[in-house]
C-alpha cells in the first residue's frame, strides 16, 4: 500500500536521463530516516536482551517511600503508582513487546505459508476449504478473537504470542496462495514435475524460494502491528499477567493519575510510540528496497 | 445476481462456523460459573441446581443447537450475572457504538480526503512529505495512546471536553456529541493514514489520465478538476477500503468505549469477558461478526452499484 507512494511522481518520470540517475542515487542512499530508527531499535533490543545484567532495580520492587515519584536521582524515570521503578519496568516491558512483536508474526507466517502454499498449489477443494476457513477467521475482528483467546487460555507470554500469531495467518496465507498460483504452472515447475519430482520436493525446492520474499516484506509490516496489538491487549489487562511489566499495562496503570502524575503514562507511551515508529520507518525503507530489487529482477 | 447468491451462501456457512467455534471456545472457559454465582457458602446441591437452572449440565452441542435455534427467533439467552436478555442488552447499546464508529469514520475522512487530494496534487513537494510524515506518526500510535494524549490535552490542561461520561441524545444533541468528540477523534487519528495514502496513490494515477489533461486544456480550474474529475473515480477505492476498515473501527471502539466509559457493545463485551459471562460474550461475538460481515457485503454491493464498469461487466458476464 505504501509502496512507491512518493517516489514515482509524474514529474520524475518526465525528467531527463541524467536527472533520473541522480535521483536514483539519491534514493538509494539510506538517510537518517533509516539510520536513526534502526539505531533506536538496536538500542531497545540490546536493553531488552541485557536487562538482567544492567544493574537495574527489580521491576516488581515496591519503594514505599517514593510512590508516583517524578524522575529523580534514585529513580531516573520516576516511579509508578505502586512505587516501582519506571526505567526498570520499561526495559523489562520491552522484552514482552519485542518477543511478541517478533514471535507472533513468525508464527502466523509459518502457518499461513503452509496453508497458503497448499491452497495455491493444489487448488480445487483444498482451496475452497482454505478460502472458507479464512473467511470465517476474518468474519470476527482480530481484537475480538484475541480477547477470547487470552481469556480462555490465560494471559501468558506464549499464549499471547500464539493468539496474536493466529491473527496473521489469513494475510500470510492469502499472499502465499496468490504468489504460489503465479509459479505453480511456470516452466521450471512443469519441468521438475516431468522429471518425476514429488509434490513436496517441488513445493520446497522450486516454489518456496520464489514466494518467500513477499512474506519477508509482510513480516516487516507485521512487527509494528503486533507490538501495537500487544499494547492494546495489555492496556486492557489481558496480556501477560501482573506483575510482569508491559508497556500497554504501564500506560493503563497511569491512566487514573493523568492529572497529578502524567509521567507514569506518558513515559511508556513515548517509548512505545518511538519504537513502533522506528519499526514502521525501517520496515518501509527495506520493503521499498525489496520491491526495487524485484522489479529489476523481472 | 448469481454472484450475490454465491456470496450469500458463503456468508451463511461462515456465520455457522463462527457461532459454532465461539460457542465451543467460550464453553471451555476456565472456572465454573455456577460456583461463582452460588457464592462461597453454597452447598454442592445448590451449585448443581444452578447448573440445571442454566442448562449447563447438558452436552455442549445440545446447548449450541438450542442456543442457535433461539437466535433465529430472537432469543439470545440471558446474562448469567444480571439476567438481562442478551439481545436486548446488545440492541440497546448498539446505536451508541454505531454513532461512535460513524463519527470516527467521518472524522477520519475529513482528515484523509483533503490531505490525500492535496498531497496527490502536490506530489513530491514539501507539503506532501510533511503529510506523509504525519501519517507515519499516526499509524505508529494506536487509538488507546491517542486517547490518553487527547484526555490529557483537552480534558485536563484545557478542560474543554469531558474525559468520561456519555450523555444520551435525549439530553440534547450537543451534550451527546461533546462526549463523543474525543472518543471518535481517538479512533479517527489512528485510522486516517491508510485512507489518505490509498487516496493519494489512486489520485496520482487518475491525474495522469488523458481526460484530466483534456479538462486542463479546456482551462478548468484546478480545484474543479481535482474534485469533480479526479476525486470521483478515486472514491470507489475509498469505499472498499472503508469496508476493510470496519474491523479496525470495531476493534478501536471496543478499547475506546472502555477508556471513555461509553455504554456500547464493545464495553458490554469487555465487561462480559472480565465477568466470564459467556452467554453475553457469545451474543456479542455473534452480533459483531454478523454486523462486520454484513458491512463488508454491503460495501461490495455499493461498489458494484456505483462503478459503472463493474455494473456493465456483471450484466454481460
Amino acid at each position: 500500500m505504501v509502496d512507491g507512494t512518493y517516489d514515482e511522481t509524474p514529474e520524475a518520470e518526465a525528467d531527463g536521463q541524467a536527472e533520473a540517475i541522480a535521483a536514483h542515487r539519491r534514493r538509494n542512499r539510506l538517510g537518517p530516516i533509516f539510520w536513526i530508527p534502526l539505531v533506536w531499535i538496536v538500542f531497545v533490543v540490546l536493553l531488552a536482551v541485557l536487562a538482567p545484567s544492567l544493574g537495574l532495580q527489580d521491576p516488581a520492587d515496591i519503594d514505599f517511600l517514593a510512590l508516583q515519584a517524578p524522575p529523580n536521582e534514585d529513580h531516573v524515570l520516576g516511579t509508578d503508582v505502586l512505587g516501582r521503578d519506571i526505567l526498570a519496568r520499561i526495559v523489562y516491558g520491552a522484552r514482552v513487546s519485542l518477543t511478541v512483536g517478533v514471535a507472533a508474526p513468525l508464527i502466523g507466517l509459518v502457518l499461513g505459508l503452509m496453508i497458503g502454499i497448499m491452497a495455491g498449489y493444489y487448488r480445487g477443494w483444498t482451496d475452497e476449504i482454505v478460502g472458507t476457513a479464512i473467511d470465517t477467521w476474518l468474519a470476527v475482528p482480530g481484537l475480538v478473537i484475541l480477547l477470547l483467546f487470552s481469556v480462555i487460555f490465560g494471559g501468558s507470554l506464549p499464549t499471547v504470542c500464539i493468539g496474536l500469531g493466529l491473527l496473521f495467518i489469513p494475510a500470510a496465507a492469502r499472499i502465499t496462495r496468490a504468489t504460489t498460483m503465479n509459479f505453480a504452472n511456470r516452466e521450471f515447475v512443469l519441468a521438475a514435475r516431468a522429471m518425476g519430482a514429488s509434490d513436496l520436493r517441488i513445493l520446497a525446492l522450486e516454489i518456496f524460494p520464489n514466494i518467500v520474499w513477499p512474506l519477508v516484506a509482510y513480516i516487516l509490516i507485521a512487527i509494528p502491528i503486533a507490538v501495537v496489538i500487544e499494547g492494546a491487549l495489555s492496556f486492557l489487562g489481558l496480556s501477560v499477567a501482573s506483575p510482569t511489566p508491559s508497556w500497554g499495562g504501564m500506560i493503563a496503570e497511569g491512566r487514573e493519575h493523568l492529572e497529578e502524575t502524567p509521567h507514569i503514562s506518558l513515559i511508556p507511551t513515548a517509548v512505545m510510540f518511538v519504537t513502533v515508529l522506528s519499526f514502521n520507518l525501517v520496515g518501509d525503507t527495506v520493503r521499498r528496497r525489496l520491491a526495487d530489487l524485484r522489479d529489476r529482477a523481472i | 445476481m448469481r454472484y450475490i447468491l454465491r456470496r450469500l451462501r458463503r456468508l451463511c456457512i461462515v456465520m455457522f462456523a463462527v457461532t459454532l467455534l465461539t460457542f465451543l471456545l467460550v464453553n471451555v472457559l476456565p472456572g465454573d460459573i455456577a460456583y461463582d454465582i452460588a457464592g462461597q457458602d453454597a452447598s454442592e446441591e445448590d451449585v448443581q441446581a444452578i447448573r440445571e437452572d442454566l442448562g449447563l449440565n447438558r452436552p455442549v452441542l445440545v446447548r449450541y443447537i438450542s442456543w442457535l435455534s433461539g437466535v433465529f427467533v430472537g432469543d439470545w439467552g440471558a446474562s448469567f450475572r444480571t439476567g438481562e436478555p442478551v439481545l436486548e442488552a446488545i440492541t440497546s447499546r448498539f446505536p451508541v457504538s454505531l454513532e461512535l464508529m460513524l463519527f470516527a469514520q467521518l472524522l477520519a475522512l475529513l482528515l484523509a480526503v483533503p490531505l490525500g487530494v492535496v498531497s496527490a496534487y502536490r506530489a513530491g513537494s514539501r507539503l506532501d512529505r510533511g503529510i506523509a510524515a504525519a501519517g507515519f506518526a499516526a499509524v505508529s500510535m494506536p487509538a488507546f495512546m491517542v486517547a490518553i494524549l487527547l484526555i490529557l490535552l483537552f480534558s485536563m490542561y484545557l478542560s474543554v471536553l469531558p474525559a468520561t461520561g456519555y450523555e444520551p441524545i435525549s439530553e440534547g444533541l450537543w451534550a451527546n456529541l461533546r462526549g463523543m468528540i474525543l472518543p471518535a477523534l481517538s479512533i479517527a487519528l489512528a485510522e486516517w493514514t491508510i485512507l489518505m495514502r490509498t487516496l493519494r496513490a489512486e489520485m496520482i494515477g487518475v491525474l495522469q489520465e488523458d481526460y484530466i489533461a483534456l479538462a486542463r486544456a479546456k482551462g478548468m480550474a484546478d480545484w474543479h478538476i481535482l474534485v469533480v474529475h479526479a476525486l470521483r473515480p478515486s472514491s470507489f477505492t475509498l469505499i472498499t477500503l472503508m469496508g476493510l476498515q470496519v474491523g479496525n473501527l470495531i476493534g478501536g471502539s471496543i478499547i475506546i468505549e472502555s477508556i471513555f466509559g461509553i455504554p456500547g457493545v464493545g464495553r458490554l463485551l469487555i465487561n462480559a469477558i472480565y465477568a466470564r459471562d459467556f452467554i453475553v460474550i457469545q451474543g456479542c461475538v455473534t452480533f459483531i461478526a454478523i454486523a462486520y460481515v454484513l458491512a463488508n457485503f454491503l460495501v461490495d454491493m455499493a461498489y458494484a452499484l456505483l462503478d459503472p464498469r463493474i455494473r456493465v461487466s456483471a450484466q454481460h458476464g
